[in-house]
C-alpha cells in the first residue's frame, strides 16, 4: 500500500498517530495551571496562596503583583478603530478587578499537571463579588457596569451609511420593522489553546497552538523585552482553530513563556476544556432591529439596520465582528440605501472575538429574514423577491459605497448570482416543493422549505509571503508565514507550487507557521490562506522557475525563450537539451568545498570558468522569496437551501436535506475546499438547532463541558448536496478567492427560513430548540 | 506504583500514581501522544483506545485499572509500513481536517469493522456517533468506513 490514493499530504502522520499537537511536546517540561476567578464581575479582596507551598513539586505561584513591566501592563488592543472610543483590554493575571468568570487569577507552575493542579486548588482568594452585567439588554439598560469608567457599558458606537435609508423607508409604498436575535456560540476546536515554551538565556522558543504565529511573535518580543531576531515561535499540528485561535496573545500565550524566562525551565500549558469555555473567546450574540421600505415587485429602497453587539468583558480584537456584519449583510443585494449603527456593548462574559463566519452569520440572518418577511407580505416567491433585488452578472466590480473590515472600500469583484439561484433550487427541488409539502401533509407530516444567500468577503490582506528552495537533488521546500489547523495548505500550496514548477507534489514539502523558516505573515483567519499564501507561492515560485531558466541558458548556451520548466528539469521545448533542477541548484551556489559528487560539479575547478565574470551573479541558491498583497478582498459567495421536518408532536427539528452552491472562484482543489463546505455546514447546523452559551443571571456558564453544550455528532449532521460555481477573481492571478468560512454562514437564515415555512409563524431567534418552537407555538394560536 | 500493558503487541512497564489516567499514562509516561485528549470527561471520544480489542475511553479510565491489560492505540493500527484498511479509506475520502479526532474515529471504526463486517448505513452512522469531529461534518468520515469495509473485504 503506498500513500499515493491518500487526499492530502498532511494525512499519513495524522492517520499513524504521528502528527504533533501542542500537548505531544515538551515531555518532562514543567506544568503550568491557573487559578480562575469563580465569579462574573468581583474586587479581588487577597490572595493567600500558603496553601499551595505545601504541594510538593510545586515551583511557583504568581499573581499579577510578581509581575514585571511590559508583563504587568495591560494585554494589547490589537485592531484599534476611531469609534472604540472605550476600548479595555485584560491583564494577563487579573489586577483587582475580575471581569467574567474564568478570567486568569493566579498561575502556578509544578512538576506536572496534577501537581499545579493540586496546587491551584490550594489557593484562596477572597473576593468581593459586584453585579454582573449578563446579556446584551442588561448590558444596554446600564443600571450596573463591567468598567466602572464606561459608561452606559458602551465599548464603540459604529455607523454605516449610504444614501439617506430614514428618507427612503419612509418614502417607501411597504414598510416592516421587526426585531431580529442572535446567541452566543463558540469556535469549540477539538484541540483546546496551549503554550510551551524554552528560553536558554538569549533565544526564546515558543509553541503555541495559534493561527498566527508570527504576530504572537511581535506582541512576545514587545511583553517580554526580548529582541525580534531571538524568538521564533511554532504552530505544530493545531487541533483546528475556526477562529478562536487568531486572537493573541492569549494571557496564557504571554505568562507561559516568561516563567519560562523566569525560571529557566521549560515551560508548558495545554488547556483543559473547562478552561476553554469559560476562558477562550466566544462569538455571535447580537440583537438587530431593522426597519426595511420596499415597492410592489419587494425590491427593497431603503434598509435601517440598529445593531446591539455583545463584545464580552473586553475588547482586544477590536470592533472587527460589528464592522464585518454591518458591511456583510448586504449580501448578494442591490440596497440603494442603507443605514447601520452598531453599539458595542461591554458584559461580564468570556470575550467576543471572530469565530467561523465571523459577524456574517448576523447579517445574513438579518438581509434574508428580511426577504422572506417581504415576500409574505406581498405574497410572492422567495427566490422571486431575492431574484429581484441581486446585483446582475454585468455589474461587476460592483461599489456599495462602504468600508470593509480591512479598511478597503466595500467592491465586489466578481459573481453570478442568478445562475447560483437556478443551482440552488434545482438541487433542492424548490419549483415542486408544494407538492413534496401536500404529500407529507397529507401524511401527518410538517415539513417546510428554506433559503438564504450570502456573500463572503475573503482574502482580506494586507499580505502573504512565501519562500520556495530547490535543493541539491531537486525536492522543493516551500514555507509560507500563515499557519495551519487542518485546512491541507500543505497539500493546497504544494499544488500551486507544484504546477508553476513543472513537477509533482511528492516533490515538494510545504512548511506552515513556522517563524525560523518565514517570518513575515499576517495568519490565518477570514478564508484567507488559499488567496493570499496561494498567490505568494505562485509568486515565489514564478521567480525560481525564471532563475533556473536563466541558469540553465547559460549552463546550455541555450535561448532562455527556448526553454521550458518541466519533469522536474529545464529543457528544450524542441527536447534538444535538459538540466536537472537539482544539478541547477547545486550551480546555482558556487563552491570552494565540495562534499559529495552533486557538489563536485560546483566546484572551483569544476568546468571552463569564464575568467571575465565572476563566480557568482545575483544570489546563490535555487530559491527565492514572493510576497502577495491585494488592493483589496475578493468576494466569494453562495445560496444554501434546506427541507426541515418538525414534529407536530414533540416539535423535534430534523433536517430532511441541505443542498449548498458555492462560488468560491478558482478551485484549486475541489476535495478540500468540499470538506470545508462540509465542517462549515455542520457548524452552521450546530448554531442553529444546538448549541448556545447558557449563561445565568450570576454569569456563570451553566453549559461548559462536551456534556451540556450540544455539539453534534454524526447523527445530528445531515447529508449535505453540494454543487459549485467558479467565478474567478479578476484580483488574483490565482484567480481564487476563499472557502473557509462560506459553509457555516447563512445555515441559521436557511433553517429559521425553513421552520417559518412549515409552521406558519415568524422565526426570528436563533438558535431554536425544540422547546422553544413548542412554546412559539402556542404563542401562535 | 508500577503498572505494565501490552500496548500495540508490545510489555510496556512504568511508574505511575494511582490517580494517573490511563490517557495520561500512554500519553506521558509511554510517550505515546498519539491519543488525544479533547474533552478530559468523556464525551469526544478522541481519547479511545482498544482495551482487549474493545474501545474504552481512556480519559475515563485509571492506567492502574489497565494493569495486565492488551491496549491498542493508533500508533499499533497500522502493520509494518502499510496503513489499515480503516486508515488507507480515512485518507482516501479525506475524512480528516486536523487530525485531532482521527485516532478516536479510528481505533473505534477499527472494532466496529471487526464486529461487522459488512455494515448498513445505519449501522455506521450509529457506530461513528459517539465521536465528536469539529472539521468534517461527518460526511467523509461516513464514507470512509465504507470505504474501508470494501477494503476490508478485498
Ligand atoms: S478525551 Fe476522552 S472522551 Fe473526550
Ligand atoms: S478532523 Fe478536526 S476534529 Fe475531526
Amino acid at each position: 500500500m503506498t500513500d499515493v490514493a491518500l487526499s492530502r499530504k498532511e494525512d499519513h502522520r495524522l492517520l499513524t498517530g504521528r502528527g504533533r499537537f501542542l500537548d505531544d511536546l515538551g515531555r518532562g517540561a514543567l506544568c503550568a495551571a491557573f487559578v480562575r476567578s469563580p465569579h462574573a464581575h468581583a474586587r479581588i479582596r487577597d490572595i493567600d496562596v500558603a496553601g499551595a507551598l505545601a504541594v510538593e513539586g510545586l515551583v511557583a505561584v504568581y499573581t499579577w503583583e510578581d509581575l514585571p513591566a511590559g508583563v504587568r501592563d495591560p494585554l494589547p488592543l490589537l485592531i484599534p478603530h476611531p469609534s472604540l472610543t472605550h476600548g479595555r483590554t485584560p491583564y494577563a493575571l487579573a489586577r483587582e478587578f475580575v471581569r467574567h468568570v474564568g478570567e486568569p487569577v493566579a498561575m502556578v507552575i509544578a512538576a506536572d499537571r496534577y501537581l499545579a493542579e493540586d496546587a491551584a486548588a490550594r489557593i484562596d482568594v477572597d473576593y468581593e463579588v459586584l453585579r454582573p452585567v449578563v446579556g446584551i439588554e442588561t448590558a444596554a439598560a446600564a443600571e450596573h457596569l463591567v468598567h466602572a469608567d464606561v459608561p452606559g457599558n458602551l465599548g464603540a458606537r459604529l455607523e454605516q451609511s449610504v444614501g439617506d435609508a430614514a428618507a427612503a423607508i419612509a418614502a417607501a409604498p411597504h414598510r416592516l420593522a421587526f426585531r431580529l436575535d442572535i446567541e452566543r456560540s463558540a469556535s469549540m476546536p477539538l484541540e483546546g489553546k496551549g503554550v510551551y515554551a524554552r528560553w536558554d538565556g538569549e533565544d526564546l522558543r515558543v509553541y503555541s497552538s495559534t493561527q498566527t504565529t508570527t504576530s504572537v511573535r511581535m506582541a512576545l518580543s514587545a511583553k517580554l523585552g526580548v529582541p525580534l531576531p531571538h524568538i521564533e515561535v511554532i504552530a505544530p499540528d493545531v487541533g483546528g482553530g475556526f477562529g478562536v485561535k487568531i486572537m493573541h496573545p492569549w494571557p496564557e500565550e504571554v505568562l507561559v513563556p516568561w516563567a519560562a524566562m523566569t525560571l529557566g525551565r521549560e515551560v508548558k500549558w495545554a488547556e483543559d476544556r473547562r478552561e476553554h469555555f469559560i476562558s477562550s473567546a466566544h462569538e455571535r450574540a447580537q440583537i438587530h432591529h431593522v426597519e426595511v421600505g420596499f415597492d410592489d415587485d419587494g425590491r427593497v429602497l431603503g434598509l435601517d439596520v440598529r445593531i446591539l453587539h455583545d463584545h464580552g468583558a473586553y475588547t482586544p480584537y477590536g470592533i472587527i465582528l460589528p464592522i464585518v456584519t454591518s458591511t456583510q449583510l448586504l449580501g448578494p443585494y442591490k440596497i440603494p440605501s442603507y443605514h447601520a449603527t452598531v453599539d458595542s456593548l461591554y458584559t461580564n462574559a468570556v470575550i467576543v472575538t471572530p469565530y467561523r463566519g465571523a459577524g456574517r452569520p448576523q447579517g445574513v440572518f438579518c438581509a434574508e429574514r428580511t426577504m422572506d418577511k417581504i415576500a409574505a407580505h406581498l405574497d410572492l416567491d422567495r427566490a422571486v423577491v431575492r431574484r429581484r433585488n441581486f446585483i446582475e452578472p454585468d455589474e461587476f466590480p460592483y461599489d456599495h459605497g462602504l468600508t470593509f473590515q480591512d479598511g478597503r472600500p466595500l467592491i465586489y469583484d466578481s459573481g453570478d448570482y442568478p445562475q447560483s439561484l437556478e443551482k440552488i433550487k434545482a438541487l433542492i427541488g424548490w419549483d415542486g416543493f408544494a407538492a413534496r409539502r401536500e404529500a407529507a401533509a397529507a401524511e401527518g407530516r410538517r415539513i417546510g422549505i428554506g433559503l438564504g444567500c450570502y456573500v463572503e468577503g475573503t482574502g482580506v490582506g494586507p499580505y502573504e509571503g512565501a519562500h520556495v528552495q530547490v535543493v541539491s537533488n531537486g525536492h522543493v521546500y516551500v514555507a509560507t508565514g500563515l499557519t495551519s489547523q487542518g485546512q491541507g495548505h500543505q497539500t493546497v500550496l504544494a499544488q500551486v507550487a507544484a504546477a508553476e514548477l513543472g513537477i509533482g507534489t511528492e516533490q515538494i514539502t510545504v512548511t506552515t507557521g513556522d517563524t525560523r523558516r518565514f517570518g513575515y505573515s499576517v495568519g490565518t483567519f477570514a478564508s484567507r490562506a488559499a488567496v493570499m499564501s496561494g498567490n505568494a507561492v505562485a509568486v515565489a515560485a514564478g521567480k525560481v522557475k525564471e532563475k533556473a531558466i536563466a541558469l540553465a541558458a547559460k549552463v546550455l548556451g541555450a535561448d532562455p525563450g527556448s526553454l521550458e520548466c518541466a519533469g522536474g528539469e529545464v529543457r528544450a521545448r524542441d527536447g534538444s537539451a535538459a538540466i536537472g533542477l537539482g544539478t541547477l541548484a547545486v550551480l546555482s551556489n558556487p563552491l570552494r568545498y565540495s562534499f559529495d559528487e552533486e557538489s563536485a560539479r560546483a566546484g572551483q575547478f569544476a568546468g571552463v570558468p569564464d575568467p571575465d565574470t565572476p563566480p557568482l551573479e545575483g544570489e546563490p541558491g535555487l530559491e527565492a522569496t514572493g510576497y502577495y498583497s491585494p488592493i483589496r478582498s475578493t468576494f466569494a459567495s453562495g445560496m444554501h437551501a434546506a427541507v426541515v421536518e418538525c414534529d407536530p408532536e414533540t416539535a423535534e427539528i430534523t433536517v430532511l436535506d441541505y443542498a449548498v452552491v458555492h462560488d468560491c472562484g478558482r478551485m484549486i482543489n475541489p476535495q478540500l475546499v468540499e470538506g470545508q463546505v462540509h465542517g462549515g455546514v455542520a457548524q452552521g447546523i450546530a448554531g442553529a438547532l444546538y448549541e448556545r452559551m447558557a449563561y445565568d443571571e450570576h454569569g456563570q456558564l451553566l453549559n461548559a463541558s462536551f456534556m451540556d453544550f450540544l455539539m453534534p455528532y454524526a447523527t445530528e449532521v445531515p447529508a449535505i448536496d453540494t454543487d459549485h460555481l467558479e467565478t474567478p477573481s479578476p484580483l488574483n492571478p490565482l484567480g481564487v478567492k476563499g472557502a473557509g468560512e462560506a459553509g457555516v454562514i447563512p445555515v441559521s437564515a436557511v433553517i429559521a427560513s425553513a421552520i417559518e415555512d412549515a409552521e406558519g409563524f415568524a422565526i426570528d431567534a436563533m438558535p431554536i430548540s425544540p422547546s422553544q418552537l413548542h412554546h412559539l407555538r402556542g404563542a401562535a394560536r | 506504583m508500577r503498572i505494565t500493558l501490552h500496548v500495540n503487541g508490545v510489555p510496556r512497564s512504568a511508574e505511575a500514581e494511582p490517580r494517573v489516567l490511563l490517557s495520561d499514562f500512554l500519553r506521558g509516561e509511554l510517550g505515546l501522544p498519539g491519543t488525544h485528549v479533547g474533552c478530559e470527561h468523556g464525551v469526544c471520544g478522541a481519547c479511545t483506545v482498544l482495551l482487549d480489542d474493545r474501545p474504552v475511553r481512556s480519559c475515563l479510565m485509571l492506567a492502574a485499572t489497565a494493569d495486565g491489560h492488551h491496549v491498542t492505540t493508533v500508533e499499533g493500527l497500522a502493520e509494518e509500513a502499510a496503513l489499515s484498511p480503516v486508515q488507507q479509506a480515512f485518507g482516501e475520502c479525506h475524512g480528516l481536517q486536523c487530525g485531532f479526532c482521527t485516532p478516536g474515529f479510528l481505533t473505534t471504526v477499527t472494532a466496529f469493522l471487526e464486529a461487522h463486517p459488512k455494515p448498513t448505513d445505519e449501522e455506521i452512522l450509529d457506530a461513528v456517533s459517539g465521536n465528536l469531529c469539529r472539521c468534517t461534518g461527518y460526511q467523509n468520515i461516513v464514507k470512509a468506513v465504507r470505504r474501508a469495509s470494501e477494503l476490508m473485504e478485498s
